[in-house]
């Protein structure tokens, strides 16, 4: 069973990005997944978050006790939601918005410019999937065909090729990034 | 009879409890929802209204409750299924048409996605103190069915069951879910339509002119016809006699009501559903229903870790209330533990068919979140450990209550 929360702020699709990693593993990777969302005034501009929960049998607790991946987009998620991270869990940062404190235990960081690739492919508001790219070349979690199932339908129908695009990106910088580690 | 493939909308989902119970109402055949959208119901509303061109339904957004709890007892008699969809406050002003159904004995259905209450309490976050205003909100003696989801998937296919029942016994059904299981993304499969079992509507179909609108069939539960199509069709909510006449005597009072309770009180072990795990020899049973079940199984599952003989019992239907099930476990398990968003329901109706005969242990939340699983297992703990017998409740305090009371707690930003 895997724990993530994914946090940023409101508009940068930490939500989307919740549901297209839970639909690719529930129903392409047929395992489970429980995808819940912070919801309320905050999820407005201001701090949000969502939390997945994939495991190979049926979720019954569906939410985060003790995350197993990390995945802050902003340094408000970060700060807010590091100390739920396991001690062996994995974090997982927009390098260019979150400035990470020295990893507690066995903590593995890998960062990524996601918003930056982002607008280098034409719209940042693809880097959620930069991000989602990134995530499943680094976590293993998911695996990288259920995603790029998981992206269709999910994404504007217009916007599929750059979200494609996206993707691929975050994820071959995440086969760097762990060939490196 | 089977669903219309129309209204079925067949495939692997991956959307919330919400979504699903919208999906649902179609799926169910429901024609016409009025309602007066609320947090957190509104995305259930949403997609109805999305979907309901697709089978030839309606969505009507009235200008409040009261008005779309009426349009959905009058939609009910022009013959159509329907359906209201609401949360706390909005419930509460439904409550006086709810008896008005019950009272015409209306098949309709209510979806509330509880939140936390009382009054508009937190309108975002989960709650489960609706249950006891579901079963006696309305003034005066009748009886309804309430259900209650711990899944999206659940909350399609029990909307489904739930106009199933409203039909089969023509009462008002309530499907109380609560804002985690209504804003909880899950796999969702939906059967083809002719995997879709629907009760349908029990019409009259003899001479119009001997039509008694509440002349009750063998089961207890009269024939309905559609208003306006030439049958003579007289409603009121006065007691009344089979012809639909208020009557003020005693003895049809007492006809009558009876037959109200009863068509469901003698129906009970065809309603009722339940979802019993390792009880037989369990020294402490949860009891348990809608999103807390799902919390309660870390608890439940640590507390078997530690050599606790532990069961659980789930309640999909909460009302009618199991009473028989209870007064058995009861004879032969040590205590109950009942953890539920609110302080203290469904945990004096295990009481009451207790009779004494075993402790049960209240864990309370006051809502805007989810037990912490700890606090269950702590009183699942307590509750094995009790040798005496304790009369009343015992209401467990949670770590946080402990904190508050024992002093040195902060509140966060």
């Amino acid at each position: 069973m895997a724990e993530i929360r994914f946090a940023g702020y409101g508009g940068q699709g930490i939500i989307k990005s919740g549901i297209i990693a839970g639909k690719a593993a529930s129903i392409y990777d047929n395992k489970f997944s429980t995808m819940s969302q912070s919801f309320g005034p905050e999820a407005r501009g201001g701090a949000c978050s969502s939390q997945l929960v994939v495991s190979e049998s049926k979720v019954l607790y569906p939410y985060v006790t003790k995350s197993d991946v990390l995945v802050a987009m902003s340094q408000e998620g970060y700060n807010k939601f590091e100390s739920e991270l396991s001690e062996e869990g994995i974090l997982l940062i927009d390098e260019d918005l979150v400035k990470h404190k020295p990893p507690r235990g066995k903590i593995k960081i890998y960062s990524i410019p996601t918003t930056r690739f982002a607008e280098q492919l034409g719209r940042k508001i693809v880097s959620n999937v930069v991000m989602l790219g990134f995530f499943t070349a680094v976590t293993n979690i998911v695996s990288y065909e259920a995603m790029k199932k998981a992206l269709p339908g999910s994404v504007p129908e217009k916007a599929l090729d750059l979200n494609m695009k996206a993707f691929e990106k975050g994820y071959e910088y995440g086969k760097q990034k762990v060939k490196i580690k | 009879m089977k669903a219309n493939p129309r209204d079925v909308l067949t495939g692997v989902h991956y959307i919330d409890g919400d979504v699903a119970a919208g999906y649902g109402v179609l799926a169910a055949g429901c024609k016409f929802v009025a309602g007066y959208p609320i947090t957190p119901s509104t995305e259930a509303a949403e997609t109805f209204a999305r979907v309901a061109p697709k089978g030839n339904a309606m969505f009507i957004q009235m200008e409040d409750e009261l008005a779309s709890i009426s349009a959905v007892i009058g939609a009910s008699f022009a013959g159509v299924k329907s359906m209201t969809i609401t949360s706390g406050p909005g419930y509460t002003l439904m409550m006086e048409a709810i008896g008005f159904g019950a009272m015409l004995e209306t098949p309709f259905v209510l979806l509330n996605i509880q939140r936390g209450g009382p009054s508009t309490g937190v309108p975002t976050k989960t709650g489960q103190a609706d249950m006891m205003q579901s079963r006696w909100g309305s003034h005066g003696d009748y009886e309804i069915i309430a259900i209650s989801p711990d899944s999206p998937q659940e909350l399609f296919d029990y909307t489904i069951k739930a106009f199933n029942l409203a039909e089969m016994y023509r009462c008002p059904v309530m499907i109380m879910s609560d804002e985690c299981v209504g804003h909880m993304t899950e796999k969702v499969v939906i059967p083809p339509a002719e995997e879709i079992e629907l009760e349908p509507r029990r019409l009259y179909n003899g001479p119009p002119g001997e039509y008694l609108p509440f002349k009750p069939d063998g089961d207890f539960i009269p024939k309905m016809v559609k208003a306006g199509a030439g049958y003579n069709l007289y409603i009121s909510g006065h007691v009344h006699d089979e012809r639909g006449y208020p009557v003020t005597n005693e003895e049809f009072k007492s006809v009558y009501l009876r037959r109200l309770v009863d068509k469901i009180r003698r129906n009970k072990d065809k309603i009722i559903e339940l979802k019993e795990e390792n009880t037989d020899d369990a020294e402490v049973i949860v009891v348990s229903y809608g999103i807390s079940s799902r919390v309660a199984v870390r608890g439940i599952e640590k507390a078997r870790e530690k050599g606790i003989k532990i069961g659980n019992l789930r309640l999909v239907t909460v009302w009618p209330f199991p009473d028989e099930k209870i007064i058995d476990l009861a004879k032969t398990t040590k205590a109950f533990v009942v953890p539920e968003i609110n302080y203290g329901q469904i945990a004096f109706e295990v009481e009451r068919c207790c009779h004494g005969r075993a402790n049960v242990v209240l864990v309370p939340h006051s809502g805007a979140g989810v037990h912490n699983p700890d606090d269950i297992y702590d009183a699942i703990v307590f509750a094995a450990k009790e040798k005496k017998k304790i009369e009343g409740i015992v209401e467990y305090k949670t770590k946080l209550e402990k904190l508050v009371f024992e002093g040195g707690f902060k509140l966060k930003e």
